[in-house]
């Protein structure tokens, strides 16, 4: 096997030192009856070309956004990822390294991850983020614990403009964190602020998405303020990459941060692994999850970067900790360290620009009925295609296009919605042809 | 060394961002961005620089030996880089159409396949994003199982032993349940009277790793299950440390009911700093009704996804899990096929070697063969010399090697948790021993040399107490205060590293 590296010479010596016959009496302490008395029952071992090709013909069987077409977004979307990402993620350090325990060792991931919290802090005008959750729905279930400490109240409010996705796993949570979930509807695509008011009365916190699930943009400071106003923790999860053109949520009074990262810097990956992050103001420091990058001086009074206010975490706090979360998604927070240091302020601007604008061009040359005509968009939108939105998915992935997400897949009352995304990616051809093969899909 | 963001520039940039000769919409003006946010401002020569450098700072398996305990640091084959880049699925949705996503699928069922097969369990699901949350799913699912059987309110107690990683506490009260801890007795084991004391109508079940932290197999672990199973309660297998019984004892066979996987340990996914890492559960079959939706399912020679499952406790992490790390542990597993068995009799061999060359300068807490891993004790150097478990571990940096886990196992004093893992040369285990020989005789005559340690990193000791308490966690620009030549408030504390 060519990843163990014993002769046989080495075994026979190490056994020796050991003062054992065998390998097999190195397991004495395991019971017979437990002993496992036959082979393993998998397939025998590929030699690598082998495993290549098996893969390749595995991989091949997957219609990807370089085979087909796509308008896919709902939530993981296909921004383009610099080549610097693959250059940089491909460094053998940063790639085999482990959580920094030991700075000394670890200064550069360290240093990495302050810049990356930095760069969240920025986008999302927050004050502290830590290294990473796993990715955007979990970061909602730690937004929920952390309210719920905070406040001592046990109800939170999640939009039902809010990712399906992330609701779910809210309510998975819900019942070992005590909560109740609460979801307030969406009205012609948009939350009503007087109605979330209204029902954030008692609660720990509410979240709500902007851009929303559709695309649509939420009267997001009004959300915050009706969250205020009911002394309950108003949650954004945000796109990262609509940051450059939209308000941070640290700017129209929210208490946290949250958002999936992967349209900054991953590959689609089917779901993962990709990056979620959290943030939020100082206040709420202590109850964050995770870990945390500080600054400080070695003993010389150089500058160096530690893992800090470990007193949060699991290994020091056991059962009192603020999360269990250990590994985090630190080599996919570093790809997005990297593609918005590659993007800066202004490359951030201009592709939500081309997002917005490919999207509006998209929306009339579709020119199918908007599913909500009078709402501002960012790059996705929902379109009625005259009938159920899977049967004219298929007809047009047979034409070689993916025309997006079928609403009706979470939403009742929207047989026949289309849900579709258009990233800097796409080409105003691309939108022709999409154009085209709705025309001819559509009823 | 700069921060990136002294390196920045105003009008420096990378990208180039593509211009369609199209109108731009204007965003409403009270949701528009006022100041844009302070992202870096460099040219590409210069990121890769900057990330270039960083990378130089840090260590890895690939720049040397890193027997950090419990965290299982093994080489990663690169062939697991090349095909998780194949763009059929680098550049897949996870929303595509399942016509469209059969070789994923395909693969996704072909792991739960072999986790079932090699932890001797029933079902799997792939879903959770790491071992931690693969805990927390597998208390939720004791949960749903009592609640099913009426018995949730009765079972309110999860028991785990006082070698435990944090992780399993942690869980235990964020799944809604009580703690309850038991000791370990002489030999390393549970201590089987203290469980029996313990475990009643109340008991909804056991968190244990095993071998547990301690590197040791708990000899009276079909005792231990019949204690749980007899009185109703289920038996959790923390699987941190599987990568020292693939193919020689599994969990199932042992009377777990549920196991999670840490793929990023045993089946090689990259730890990438901190990670992704993957954390599949596997169950008995009486517990597959309540596992996470969807479930990858095959129905005549297709595959797809099962949402069909009244029972389930819903949705952990989103999508079907972290898709990537899947691709890399089945190539992992395809490339040693039924011989997984042999890379855990090396991990074991590896281990036990270190130990019979360190066992008489480092004190031996149970004085047994070891599993993949082994804990040492640097007691008798701090009584007699001062030295501790964290000055062991800084010198070791002077010779190039990351150090073990420290202060870990908690039931340990100046714990030093070694695993080497199989893939490791003999030339390198003895390299590492003949360090630890050394600086166990230099802590008597050259305790200095020891406290100052390290002497050749880029940075030397840092002051942890000074971070925490100042807590600057991010870069503040024109603001940001000047920590420099107010050199060390405090000493690093005697708190866990690794595991």
């Amino acid at each position: 096997m060519s990843y163990l590296s014993l002769t046989d010479a080495d075994r026979e010596a190490m056994l020796e030192a050991i003062g054992v016959a065998s390998v097999e009496e190195l397991f004495d302490d395991i019971p017979d009856a437990v002993r496992f008395g036959r082979e393993l029952d998998l397939e025998p071992a590929l030699p690598e070309a082998e495993l290549v090709a098996h893969l390749e013909e595995l991989a091949a069987r997957n219609a990807h956004t370089g085979s087909e077409l796509s308008f896919l977004g709902a939530g993981i979307y296909d921004h383009y990822v610099p080549a610097i990402v693959d250059a940089i993620l491909a460094r053998g350090e940063f790639l085999t390294a482990y959580t920094p325990y030991q700075p000394e060792m670890s200064q550069g991931v360290l240093q990495a991850i302050f810049e990356y919290q930095t760069v969240i802090c920025e986008l999302t005008g927050m004050d502290v983020s830590n290294a990473s959750g796993y990715d955007g729905t979990t970061v909602a279930a730690d937004a929920c614990y952390v309210a719920k400490h905070v406040t001592g109240r046990s109800k939170v409010v999640l939009c039902e403009a809010l990712n399906p996705q992330v609701r779910q796993v809210v309510k998975t949570y819900a019942p070992g964190f005590g909560l109740e979930v609460v979801e307030v509807p969406h009205h012609d695509g948009v939350t009503d602020p007087d109605e979330l008011a209204r029902a954030a009365e008692g609660a720990a916190c509410v979240i709500f998405q902007q851009p929303n699930f559709f695309g649509c943009l939420e009267p997001a400071p009004d959300l915050a303020a009706a969250a205020n106003a009911a002394e309950a923790l108003p949650v954004a999860h945000v796109d990262p990459m609509s940051l450059g053109l939209l308000e941070a949520p640290g700017n129209y009074g929210c208490a946290l941060a949250i958002g999936e990262g992967q349209s900054a810097g991953n590959y689609q990956s089917s779901g993962g692994p990709h990056y979620g992050f959290i943030a939020s103001r100082s206040d709420y420091i202590r109850r964050m999850p995770g870990r945390i990058v500080g600054e400080t001086t070695d003993t010389a009074g150089e500058r160096g970067y530690v893992l800090t206010l470990q007193t949060r975490e699991q290994h020091i706090r056991r059962e009192k900790a603020t999360s269990n979360i250990t590994t985090n998604q630190t080599l996919l927070a570093l790809a997005g360290l990297v593609t918005l240091s590659w993007l800066g302020p202004q490359g951030l601007r201009e592709a939500g620009e081309t997002c917005m604008a490919l999207a509006d061009y998209a929306k009339e040359r579709i020119g199918l009925p908007l599913l909500f005509p009078d709402r501002a968009t960012f790059k996705e939108f929902a379109v009625r295609v005259g009938r159920p939105a899977d049967e004219a998915i298929r007809a047009a992935r047979e034409r070689g296009v993916h025309p997006g997400y079928a609403l009706k897949r979470d939403y009742s009352g929207m047989e026949d919605a289309l849900l579709v995304c258009v990233t800097e990616k796409r080409t105003p051809a691309d939108i022709d042809r999409l154009a085209e093969v709705l025309a001819e899909v559509a009823a | 060394m700069k921060l990136i963001f002294e390196r920045s520039k105003p009008g420096r940039r990378a990208a180039a961002i593509p211009k369609p000769d199209l109108p731009i919409p204007e965003v409403p003006e009270d949701l528009r961005r006022r100041k844009p946010p302070r992202l870096p401002e460099l040219a590409e020569p210069e990121i890769v620089r900057h990330f270039t450098a960083l990378a130089d700072r840090t260590f890895g398996v690939d720049t040397g030996f890193y027997p950090l305990g419990s965290c299982t640091m093994k080489h990663n084959p690169r062939v697991n880089e090349r095909v998780v880049s194949l763009p059929g699925f680098r550049d897949l949705h996870p929303l595509q159409e399942e016509e469209g996503s059969q070789g994923a699928l395909e693969l996704m069922w072909r792991l739960q396949e072999i986790l079932a097969e090699v932890c001797g369990l029933d079902a799997v699901s792939l879903q959770p994003a790491a071992g931690s949350q693969g805990e927390l799913t597998g208390l939720m699912l004791m949960r749903a199982y009592f609640a099913d059987r009426g018995e949730a309110d009765r079972r309110r107690t999860v028991i785990t032993a006082d070698t435990a990683h944090g992780t399993n506490p942690a869980s235990v009260t964020m799944a809604g349940f009580d703690l309850q801890k038991v000791e370990t007795d002489a030999r390393g084991n549970l201590d089987l009277d203290d469980l029996r004391a313990k475990v009643n109508e109340e008991t909804a079940g056991l968190m244990l790793t095993n071998p547990s932290t301690l590197g040791l197999f708990d000899e009276h672990i079909e005792e231990v299950a019949a204690i749980f199973h007899d009185a109703g309660a289920l038996l959790y297998y923390d699987g941190a440390n599987l990568n020292a019984v693939c193919g020689i004892s599994r969990p199932g066979d042992m009377g777990f009911d549920i196991v999670h996987i840490n793929l990023h340990k045993t089946f090689s996914q990259p730890h990438g700093g901190g990670g992704p890492g993957g954390g599949p559960i596997a169950v008995r079959d009486i517990l597959e009704p309540f596992l996470p939706v969807p479930a990858v399912v095959r129905a005549d020679e297709r595959f797809r996804l099962d949402y069909d499952r009244p029972k389930s406790i819903g949705k952990v992490r989103g999508f079907g899990g972290p898709f990537g790390v899947f691709v890399r542990s089945y190539a992992f597993i395809r490339a040693y096929g039924p011989a997984l068995r042999e890379m855990s009799e090396v991990a074991v061999l590896n281990a036990n070697y270190m130990l019979a060359r360190l066992r008489n300068a480092y004190e031996l807490p149970f004085d047994r063969h070891c599993m993949h891993e082994f804990v040492l004790s640097a007691r008798a150097l701090k009584r007699e010399h001062g030295i501790t478990a964290l000055d062991v571990a800084k010198r070791l940096m002077d010779y190039r090697f990351h150090p073990p886990t420290i202060y870990f196992p908690l039931i340990v004093p100046e714990a030093l948790m070694i695993e080497p893992t199989e893939t490791e040369p003999k030339e390198t285990l003895d390299a590492f021993c003949d360090a630890m020989l050394e600086i166990a005789r230099d802590a008597a005559k050259n305790s200095k040399l020891l406290k100052d340690a390290p002497h050749h990193r880029p940075v030397r000791r840092l002051d942890e107490v000074k971070a925490a308490k100042r807590a600057i966690v991010r870069y503040q620009f024109d603001e940001h205060p000047d920590l420099g030549g107010d050199a060390s408030e405090g000493e690093a504390v005697e708190a866990q590293k690794g595991a």
